[in-house]
């Protein structure tokens, strides 16, 4: 009867548990196909343990490249987009004017379209326009599917703010930039960095978008899929296994960090 | 948003919601000044592209890209690809939504059990769901050709307790894509519906319960419709890149196991017939505005059982 009744209560914990491990499944492929040492170029099985490619992680310049390149598009594209899409987000928090709906279907619409369909669309505006294909246009695309998802961030962070702590800011003679640098800004930051976080992984991920709009340059997406025609050299695994890791690290230790501070304030003052 | 000759000066009028709050007069221009760059970034690289894809998909199918393209209104493009490649539409949102139900099927306790039964583990669960991600996307689905593989411990596991005959094999077969397209898009399912299923106020189960309604009747009657937002928005952000992805068909299938994606790509970039691929692009665009207008319509409405 108890084993019974706690499995009623408790089924759903483990259907969980399955599931997450369902999603970590690939990522510890990754991880051991990082220490592998492959049978052949086109081989994706386990074949005999080696530190190698942990030791020399750009034994392909190539690859090395590619990431280098990844992370410089991600970083323009993410301080374009911060910028863009968290200064459209306090106009439509803030301020009520006409066209308000219009604009929120415009920024809505590039999350609801499939990526093939973005990128097709502008590879068709780039071709028709004569515009050359690299770097630059790959920084465009990353921009425009990334501020809908700023926007739609740091605006739920101005609308659950308290307006109250504004009010009482400009009450005690603090003028219009007073408040805002000293009172909206930090209550907002939290929200703009999850933004710029959100867009850089976007960036540094995309695949569909890129593929079309790339021309002959090569992000670090496009060299796994160049890669995978070919034979993949088991670094790229390392790549993969390293940025999991300090995105994990950087995720856990913004949180300890939110928890600290939490936990400081509920202390009762001496 | 031109015409700022018609902007209603925020002092004199009461706002229709409370968040905005109210701005002296000289503040009437601020609000389009600050949307102007984002919006013309949009405009320019999102709406006009369309609109391009639009006129590309009207040209005229005799031209190539050396030749040039002549815009000759050629409707019959639309219906000539749809002839051609149907069979790739229907896989598209068949194996979409069979991996939509899958997903549905592991992500609803998932975020339930996130959400109401994970006390302070809460967070690092909701870390672990997200993690995944931090690697990329090709990687995971290069992983999972590792895992599927021939001579992988699964398929192993699968022939000797004889669920797959001893040539069977999980990797290109439709399995393999359904189960791609399922493990990529999950989390996009279950952040929503965790954010829905974290406001269910635990009270009204507890009521639900003391008036003797079963677990089962509980979840139907008061879990269910009222993390019926979540849902929506889930299963929304699920099935419009799971019906446009082609990586998982191109890495896991063959190409029996196409999808529409595939076609478009190798439109654009392989036989470089834009006329096609334009159109292509075009009609699943509207066929997945219709799917989702019509499920939200249903959703809004819909008095779940």
């Amino acid at each position: 009867m108890r084993i019974s009744r706690w499995l009623a209560e408790h089924w759903v914990l483990g259907v969980a548990l399955l599931v997450l491990g369902y999603l970590f499944l690939p990522i510890a492929v990754v991880a051991a196909l990082s220490f592998n040492r492959p049978s052949s170029r086109l081989s994706y099985d386990f074949n005999e343990f080696t530190l190698d490619n942990w030791r020399n992680p750009c034994a392909t310049s190539e690859m090395c490249e590619a990431v280098l390149r990844s992370v410089q598009i991600g970083f323009l594209a993410t301080v374009v987009a911060t910028v863009l899409g968290t200064v459209m987000a306090f106009a439509l928090a803030r301020h009520r004017f006409r066209g308000r709906s219009g604009l929120n279907v415009l920024i809505f619409l590039p999350m609801a379209t499939p990526e093939l369909v973005m990128g097709t669309s502008l590879l068709a505006l780039f071709v028709s326009g004569g515009v050359p294909l690299g770097f630059w246009t790959i920084v465009i695309a990353h921009v425009m599917f990334c501020v809908s998802f700023v926007v739609v961030t740091v605006k739920a962070r101005l609308t659950g703010m308290d307006g109250r702590l504004e009010e009482a800011a400009m009450d005690l003679y603090a003028g219009e930039w007073q408040t805002f640098r000293r009172i909206t800004l930090p209550l907002v930051l939290p929200g703009i960095v999850a933004a710029a976080l959100l867009a850089f992984s976007l960036s540094f991920d995309d695949f569909i978008v890129t593929n079309f709009n790339s021309g002959t340059t090569v992000t670090f997406p496009m060299y796994v899929w160049g890669a995978a025609q070919r034979g993949i050299p088991p670094q790229v695994n390392v790549i993969g296994t390293a940025m999991f890791g300090v995105a994990l690290l950087l995720v856990l230790a913004t949180s300890l960090a939110h928890r600290a501070r939490a936990g400081g304030q509920r202390r009762p003052a001496p | 948003m031109s015409a700022p000759a018609h902007v209603p000066t925020a002092s004199g009028e009461q706002p229709a919601s409370p968040a905005p709050a109210a701005r002296p007069g000289r503040h009437r221009f601020l609000p389009y000044l600050l949307l102007l760059p984002g919006a013309a970034w949009l405009f320019l690289f999102f709406v006009v592209p369309l609109v391009q894809l639009a006129a590309a998909s009207l040209y005229d199918p005799a031209g190539s890209l050396s030749t040039g393209y002549a815009l000759t209104w050629s409707f019959d493009n639309y219906p000539a690809a749809l002839q051609a490649y149907w069979p790739q539409f229907g896989r598209s949102f068949w194996y979409a939504g069979i991996a939509l139900v899958l997903a549905l099927l592991m992500g609803y306790p998932l975020a339930y059990a996130i959400a109401q039964k994970a006390g302070r583990w809460k967070h690092l669960l909701l870390v672990c769901v997200i993690a995944p991600m931090f690697t990329s996307f090709l990687l995971r689905t290069l992983a999972w050709k590792t895992i599927l593989s021939d001579n992988g411990w699964l398929v192993g596991l699968l022939r000797d307790v004889h669920l797959l005959g001893p040539d069977g094999r999980l990797l290109a077969t439709p399995v393999a894509v359904v189960l791609g397209l399922t493990y990529n898009f999950l989390p996009f399912l279950v952040l929503p519906l965790y954010a829905s299923l974290e406001r269910l106020d635990r009270r009204l189960l507890e009521a639900s319960s003391d008036l003797y309604a079963s677990p089962l009747k509980t979840f139907r009657r008061v879990t269910l419709p009222l993390s019926m937002p979540g849902l929506t928005a889930g299963t929304l952000l699920f099935f419009i890149p799971a019906t446009g992805d082609y990586l998982n068909a191109e890495l896991l299938g063959t190409p029996n196991e196409y999808m529409i994606g595939n076609v478009i790509d190798s439109a654009f970039l392989v036989r470089l017939d834009y006329p096609q691929g334009a159109a292509l692009s075009f009609l699943l665009m509207s066929a997945i505005l219709a799917v989702v207008f019509g499920y939200l319509r249903n959703a809004g409405t819909r008095d779940v059982l």
